[in-house]
């Protein structure tokens, strides 16, 4: 069934369409001012300026891995992230710890870490589901590259953005 | 025909359409740009300055980098276009755009030449004569790209275009009428002397005979400026081009030089049609108020003949603002209430104001 | 000026050539508008200002867009794949000289034909304002005749054209 949607009666100053016209012109003239005087806040002017120090706590940019106070790093190569993460852009290549390093008992670390950032989604599931609170995502997101391997993030590079993490729990300190 | 008549002739066409007018249909993209950004609240193209310093000028370095752009695109020919007018039609639009400038008094003297490239006799008359063969170039642009939207939008053109010359035409008459010629330089002269048309503040004008034509000088105003939007298809009247219903229209087979003639065209057009308003409506090259009027047979000395050319240009410029700020401004028409507007308004509107000018110019004294 | 007139004349007369020689409708069309636009040229040479943009004006401007649009609209396969008869091309010249001869045997007899006329450019500036006057004064009822027939001829079309409508 159709609705009806009554059309409005048009008093004679409507119909001249000019009293509206004007109206519209003068919006516009008032933006236009506002603007060229920079009243108006305006979009930033990118590569000068830049969101970085507004961004929030939880913004997702990069995912990284980090460190904690001990110098640990944290990612113990459970490969859960590698396996969740929906466009496959994280490859782990896990290593046994050898038994004389301090943190022989968590047993395996990464060899390589490598996440392919023009696959990343920056979904943050990988963050989500870290049992170790090892992968993060951090504020960095401008990343540039000339090769297709500029883009791939290894460990050395994951460590870098991570940087280290304070107050995060260190379940390993107690076991034995 | 004497060789310095030629000389001069060729200066003179050199330093108005090469020198002024294609430079401003550049910079008048970058201004519609700009303007555009500032109204919508953004910023526009504010970087491109002077290559390899940081020397921005606020983003005149634009237009450059968009002609060298344009001319380095990749020049594509359709497969199934009629060739020969697919090449022709670009050329069609840009052509009449220029030519009509020919008439356009552009300022009073300098160094005892009058600054006018033909100073005609049938000025308006060539104008409205060169300006409505740009519509070859549309239909041509339209009919030769063989397809849909290019051939709606051509055909859609050519009606908009014939119907609005008919109330273009109409709207001047009342102007020509009062000033009782159609030489384009006396009637600045004219004006110069005794008041613009749509500013009767000194000379004869100032008189009860002078504010009453106003009425009728004011809606011919109206009515050649909405016309001149419809015939240079700016917005609220772009239907030849709307995107939503027709991708580019009439230029959406072309790319790379071809459609920056097309772009350049419709600048080109409307900063002749600004021209011609600021001629027959605001004065031309006049200074407002009766200043720096040159005395019959004496000569003008050099700095007010280039005060009278930058006045001129002044104007035309302030008209260009206003055509970019109405296209930011108003929606775009529905064919129907555009078809309306020129044959059942502007059309009668502008016979009755003939009328109404002929009964002032008679009864009132 | 002579290098001028033949060359605005050649280009009349090439666009005369094109109407009939080319098989494409709208080439035709097209060559119809440069044989105007030589026309207005040469008007414009005997400063004959005001009927030069008119010509322009109205036939190049108007009536050949106005061609040019129907023509657009049509199917013009039909029209390129026509083939030519001997008959129609004996048929065409014969009437062709034909008529020719005539205009030739009337310019001919014409006693103004003889002698040179004086140019036109003194009178050139008031040419506007001369046929605004004749037109107006000595011709103003033919005006209103031709006017009447205008006005008739687009009733006429504005009836049948809603006629088909029904």
């Amino acid at each position: 069934m159709a609705i009806v949607v009554k059309r409005p009666k048009l008093s004679f100053w409507e119909k001249l369409y000019l009293p509206g016209i004007i109206k519209g012109l003068g919006i516009t003239l008032r933006h236009f001012f506002l603007s060229l005087t920079g009243k108006t806040k305006v979009s930033m002017q990118y590569p000068e300026e830049k969101w970085d120090s507004h961004l929030p706590e939880y913004y997702r940019g990069a995912p990284a891995l980090v460190t904690d106070e001990q110098g640990r790093e944290r990612c113990v190569a459970c490969q859960l992230c590698e396996f969740i993460c929906p466009p496959r852009a994280i490859t782990i290549h896990p290593e046994e710890i050898p038994s004389e390093d301090k943190w022989a008992k968590v047993e395996k670390r990464p060899q390589e870490f490598e996440i392919d950032m023009i696959r990343c989604i920056y979904c943050g599931l990988c963050e989500e589901v870290c049992p170790e609170q090892a992968i993060f995502l951090r504020k960095e997101y401008a990343f540039t590259g000339l090769k297709r391997e500029d883009m791939v993030h290894n460990k050395k590079r994951l460590y870098e953005i991570g940087g280290v993490r304070e107050g995060l729990v260190n379940k390993w300190n107690e076991l034995k | 025909m004497d060789i310095t008549f030629i000389l001069i002739s060729v200066a003179k066409i050199i330093g108005l359409v090469f020198l002024t007018i294609l430079p401003m249909v550049a910079y008048s993209v970058w201004a519609e740009r700009r303007v555009s950004a500032l109204i919508q609240d953004r910023v526009g193209p504010n970087r491109v300055g002077i290559p390899f310093t940081k020397i921005r000028l606020a983003g005149l370095g634009q237009p450059i980098a968009d002609g060298i752009k344009f001319l380095l695109k990749e020049d594509f020919t359709p497969s199934h276009v009629r060739k020969g007018y697919y090449w022709l039609a670009p050329a069609l639009t840009m052509v009449p755009a220029l030519l009509t400038c020919a008439v356009l008094p552009f300022g009073s003297e300098l160094f005892g030449i009058k600054m006018v490239i033909a100073d005609l006799s049938v000025g308006p008359l060539f104008i409205f004569a060169i300006a409505s063969l740009s519509v070859y170039g549309i239909v041509l642009a339209g009919w030769a790209s063989n397809s849909k939207y290019p051939f709606l939008g051509g055909v859609r053109s050519s009606s908009q275009m014939i119907s609005y010359e008919i109330s273009l035409g109409l709207s001047i008459v009342p102007i020509l009428m009062i000033f009782g010629q159609l030489n384009l330089s006396d009637i600045v002269m004219e004006q110069a002397r005794n008041g613009w048309a749509l500013l009767p503040l000194w000379g004869d004008r100032l008189s009860l005979k002078g504010f009453l034509l106003f009425i009728p000088i004011f809606i011919s105003f109206v009515i050649f400026t909405t016309s001149m939007f419809a015939e240079t298809n700016r917005l609220p009247f772009d239907l030849p081009e709307c995107e939503t219903e027709l991708v580019a229209g009439y230029h959406t087979e072309y790319s790379s030089m071809k459609f920056a003639l097309f772009f350049l065209g419709e600048y080109a057009a409307m900063i002749i049609g600004s021209g011609l308003a600021v001629t027959l409506f605001l004065g031309g090259w006049s200074l407002p108020f009766g200043w720096l009027v040159p005395e019959d047979g004496a000569s003008v000395p050099f700095w007010m003949g280039a005060l009278h050319i930058l006045s001129f240009l002044g104007k035309v410029v302030a008209f260009i603002l206003f055509f970019i700020w109405v296209r930011w401004s108003l929606p775009r028409f529905r064919y129907d209430q555009l078809m309306r507007l020129g044959w059942v308004f502007f059309f009668e509107i502008a016979l009755f104001n003939i009328l109404l000018t002929a009964g002032i110019l008679l009864f009132v004294k | 000026m002579t290098a001028l007139f033949y060359f605005f004349a050649f280009v009349m007369l090439a666009g005369g050539l094109g109407v009939v020689l080319t098989r494409s409708p709208v080439t035709s069309a097209f060559s119809m508008v440069v044989s105007f636009l030589g026309l207005a040229a040469l008007f414009i040479m005997l400063h004959a200002y005001l009927i030069g943009t008119l010509q322009i004006l109205v036939y190049a401007g108007a009536i050949m867009v106005l061609f040019l649009f129907i023509i657009m609209l049509l199917d013009l396969k039909a029209e390129e794949d026509r083939k030519i008869s001997l008959f129609t091309v004996i048929g065409g010249a014969l009437l062709v000289s034909v008529f020719a001869s005539q205009i030739i045997k009337v310019v001919k007899a014409l006693p103004a034909a003889a002698e040179a006329m004086p140019e036109l450019s003194a009178s050139a500036s008031e040419d506007v304002k001369n046929t605004g006057l004749l037109m107006f004064t000595d011709y103003v009822f033919p005006l209103q005749i031709i006017g009447v027939l205008l006005l008739v001829a687009t009733v006429g079309v504005i009836v049948l054209s809603k006629k088909e409508l029904k």
